[in-house]
């Protein structure tokens, strides 16, 4: 690892203008994902500006049939918070299903979502229930917060703040894990919302996204029956030595079925 | 170079080191407590695991400056004495280890589980353990010291 400056930041507003005051700054959330990215020299920054001590940023909110997640909540708290559980159950399984127990002790949902890992589980989960992402400037609807493999609409600097979850009527994921990382080779989220009904794929593709014949077929029939043949197509699905594009396919189809069984 | 201050095992230290030193590195290198292993260096084995505010974490994957004013618990702060805490009393009943490389980072992670879950089932703990890699025990006897230690801290017996 390349050494840097050190920076805690006391509030988000502090965390911005360190940021913006390094040549090359970066934030750190857990570093479960920058840390591994700077020991293995991918990035070179100047500066490293932690969130650990920004107190606004961590912690839980429902009301008014939504659940805010603040950025540096880490996975752990979300996972086993009874508010949780009780307003989006499907929220704290995903939450308790990343990584393993000390990855989840201190990665956060701003980190994961800032990095859109193409196998992450989040994004799944933002894009499933209709989230919107809150950012020290402005309110980002999670269609339109990951953009590419590894991309958000972040600008420089820009800082996640929270993401605010609407309570669907019912919702599940189900992911086929990686056995060694328990990243998602490949991961659906289906929820019945107000707005309709909505299928997110993680891990198939470069980025998350919905299937819309799958929803367009539920919307009629929300079961796993009609769901019965249908699987993603194969063009740029990911291929690598977990899986391939084909396989990721059949995958999407199954692990669809499978969250709507799920939902009950 | 920044100065770093926190509670290791429950003795206040300082140190100097760099903003990219490891917490692992500090506890192995500066303060030469060499029972916290580093096997992978990439997060995925466990043999790193300490109690960093009284939950576990992997020490190669956090800087020592992100721990301070943080009480960190490592493994040779477990025994009282000579009186082996009841988790690592149930690894050496229960033949859980063999070769004793992750042996640290279970027991640091076993005890984050059963300060949540006093009887933990055989799932349960196989579920846990997912950041935690063995080379050599197959791991059934690991999953048994567990349970057995879980439950001699439930019982009263420390912890
Ligand atoms: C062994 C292992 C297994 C894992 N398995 C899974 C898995 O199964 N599923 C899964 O989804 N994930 C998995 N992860 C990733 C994990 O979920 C981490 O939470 C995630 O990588 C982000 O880590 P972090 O929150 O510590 O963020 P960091 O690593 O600190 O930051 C990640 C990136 O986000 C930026 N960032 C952080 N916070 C903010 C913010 N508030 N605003 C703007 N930018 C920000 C940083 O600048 C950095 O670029 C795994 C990680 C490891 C090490
Ligand atoms: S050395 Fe830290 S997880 Fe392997
Ligand atoms: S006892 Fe040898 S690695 Fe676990």
């Amino acid at each position: 690892m390349h050494d840097f400056t050190y920076h805690a930041a006391g509030s988000v507003a502090d965390a911005a203008a360190k940021v913006a005051g390094g040549e090359d700054a970066v934030l750190m959330a857990g570093g479960m994902t920058l840390l591994p990215t700077l020991k293995q020299r991918l990035a070179q920054p100047s500066d490293v500006v932690d969130l650990a001590a920004v107190a606004e940023l961590r912690g839980i909110q429902v009301s008014g049939g939504a659940v805010t997640v603040g950025a540096m909540t880490v996975h752990d708290a979300v996972a086993n918070s009874s508010e949780v559980a009780a307003a989006i159950p499907a929220l704290a399984d995903v939450a308790g299903h990343i990584g393993d127990p000390q990855v989840r002790n201190r990665g956060t949902i701003g980190g994961s979502i800032a990095n859109n890992d193409p196998a992450a589980d989040y994004p799944a989960a933002l894009v499933g229930l209709g989230a919107t992402v809150c950012t020290d400037r402005r309110e980002i609807a999670a269609d339109d917060f990951f953009t590419g493999m590894f991309e958000t609409a972040l600008d420089e600097g820009e800082i996640v703040t929270a993401v605010r979850f609407p309570a669907p009527e019912t919702a599940a994921y189900v992911k086929f894990p990686n056995p060694a990382s328990r990243y998602a080779i490949v991961g659906v989220f289906v929820a019945r919302t107000a707005g309709g009904v909505r299928v997110a794929v993680t891990g198939a593709a470069g980025c998350v996204y919905r299937e819309t014949a799958m929803e367009a077929a539920l919307e009629g029939n929300f079961s796993a029956a009609a769901l019965e043949g249908m699987t993603a197509s194969a063009d740029d699905l990911n291929e690598d030595i977990h899986a391939s594009a084909e396989y990721r396919a059949h995958l999407v189809g199954v692990m669809a079925r499978r969250a709507v069984a799920a939902c009950g | 170079m920044p100065t770093v201050n926190m509670n290791v095992n429950g003795e206040a230290v300082s140190g100097e080191v760099e903003s990219r030193t490891l917490l692992v590195q500090f506890l192995r290198e500066t303060l030469r407590l060499t029972g916290t292993h580093v096997g992978c260096d990439t997060s995925q084995c466990g043999a790193c695991v300490v109690h960093v505010n009284g939950v576990s974490a992997k020490s190669c994957t956090m800087l020592a400056v992100q721990c301070e004013g943080a009480d960190v618990t490592t493994i040779e702060g477990l025994a009282d004495g000579d009186a082996l805490h009841p988790m690592q009393e149930a690894f050496r009943d229960n033949h859980g280890l063999q070769c004793g490389f992750c042996t640290p980072g279970m027991i640091m992670s076993a005890l984050d589980l059963a300060n949540r879950n006093s009887a933990p089932s055989e799932q349960e703990v196989r579920d846990w353990l997912e950041g935690n890699i063995c080379r050599c025990t197959g791991y059934h006897n690991i999953v048994k010291s567990i349970m057995a230690g879980a439950r001699a801290m439930a019982a009263g017996q420390g912890g």
